[in-house]
């Protein structure tokens, strides 16, 4: 289905980000796993999709909030891979706390990767996909960024711009062959919602259960592969969000 | 000088006559919006072999073409 496509994944070592690695690479898309942390980590879900589904895949460090680093990072993935078709704006952070007392740098540090890691990915792969006429961007945003979640104002205002700028660009290169969309995914069980296990909000999933990573991935394998569709956010959270 | 380059890509993209295309026609009168100016770039950037970031708006094809002079100086 992904068949001589290549695949940018951010924050790919882990979590919702490999479950998307792996499944593109299932599906035969070549892989660049994304990441910031665990070297390790990311070297083992490469060589898991590499050898698991005889794609090509390979593990880049990186810090999507630097956009020089990022500009470096698609140059070197573009000669790695020839070129990409597939961007998959995962790699994301929290810093929770109450506004009334949030520092300053939590809020920054946050939009900084969340957001604007987005954007700095964006810019620099739009160059590639408006010359092939093809392009697919994935970005991952969150229901605390429809609903709002207590705690999380830094991380919910990442998770609304990054529907804001799914929309925007979605509209920009529409014409050009490019779809941009977004994934809300609701409580999904990883390190990052590790934090969240009493939250009292899990008892309002209608499902009635947290989600798994490859709810997730299905849902990116579907947007990758949905050709009339663009700008759209879908929700991926037992229902939490209706 | 790049404007013969860019005249010849402006008309290949618009199949405007390439002696109608001058220094001071406005993009948008020949019918190229600003995003089919970042195009026009990469068709550039291939037919003369350079690397060009367009960070600014041009309006005319000789603003495109002091642009381009002035990243290559």
């Amino acid at each position: 289905m992904l068949k001589d496509k290549v695949a940018i994944v951010t924050g790919a070592s882990r979590g919702i980000g490999e479950a998307i690695a792996r499944k593109f690479a299932s599906l035969g898309a070549d892989v660049a796993i994304v990441y910031a942390g665990s070297q390790d980590k990311a070297e083992a879900v490469a060589n898991a999709c590499a050898e698991s589904y005889g794609v090509k895949a390979k593990a880049y460090k990186c810090d999507v909030a630097d956009f020089e680093a990022t500009k470096e990072l698609v140059s070197q993935v573009k000669d790695d891979f020839g070129t990409v078709h597939i961007l998959v704006n995962n790699a994301g952070i929290t810093k929770d706390g109450l506004i009334a007392m949030m520092k300053e740098d939590s809020f920054d540090d946050v939009i900084n990767t969340n957001l604007k890691g987005a954007f700095n990915m964006i810019r620099h792969l739009t160059g590639i996909f408006m010359r092939n006429r093809e392009g697919c961007i994935i970005n991952i945003s969150s229901v605390a960024g429809i609903m709002g979640n207590a705690g999380q104002a830094n991380y919910s205002a990442s998770k609304a711009g990054l529907i804001g700028l799914t929309k925007s660009v979605a509209k920009e290169l529409a014409a050009r062959g490019v779809r941009c969309n977004a994934i809300a995914p609701g409580f999904i069980a990883t390190d990052m919602t590790e934090s969240q296990a009493d939250s009292p909000l899990l008892k309002m999933i209608p499902l009635g259960r947290m989600g798994e990573t490859e709810d997730i991935a299905e849902a990116a394998a579907y947007l990758a592969t949905a050709k009339y569709v663009t700008g759209e956010t879908l929700r991926v959270d037992g229902g939490i969000a209706m | 000088m790049y404007f013969d380059a860019i005249a010849k890509i402006v008309s290949e993209r618009t199949g405007c006559d390439v002696a109608d295309v001058k220094p001071e026609s406005t993009f948008s009168e020949l019918g190229i919006d600003s995003l089919d100016t970042v195009e026009l770039l990469m068709n550039l950037e291939d037919e003369i072999g350079i690397e060009i970031e367009l960070d600014q708006k041009v309006e005319t094809i000789d603003d495109l073409n002091k642009f381009i002079q002035s990243k290559q100086g």
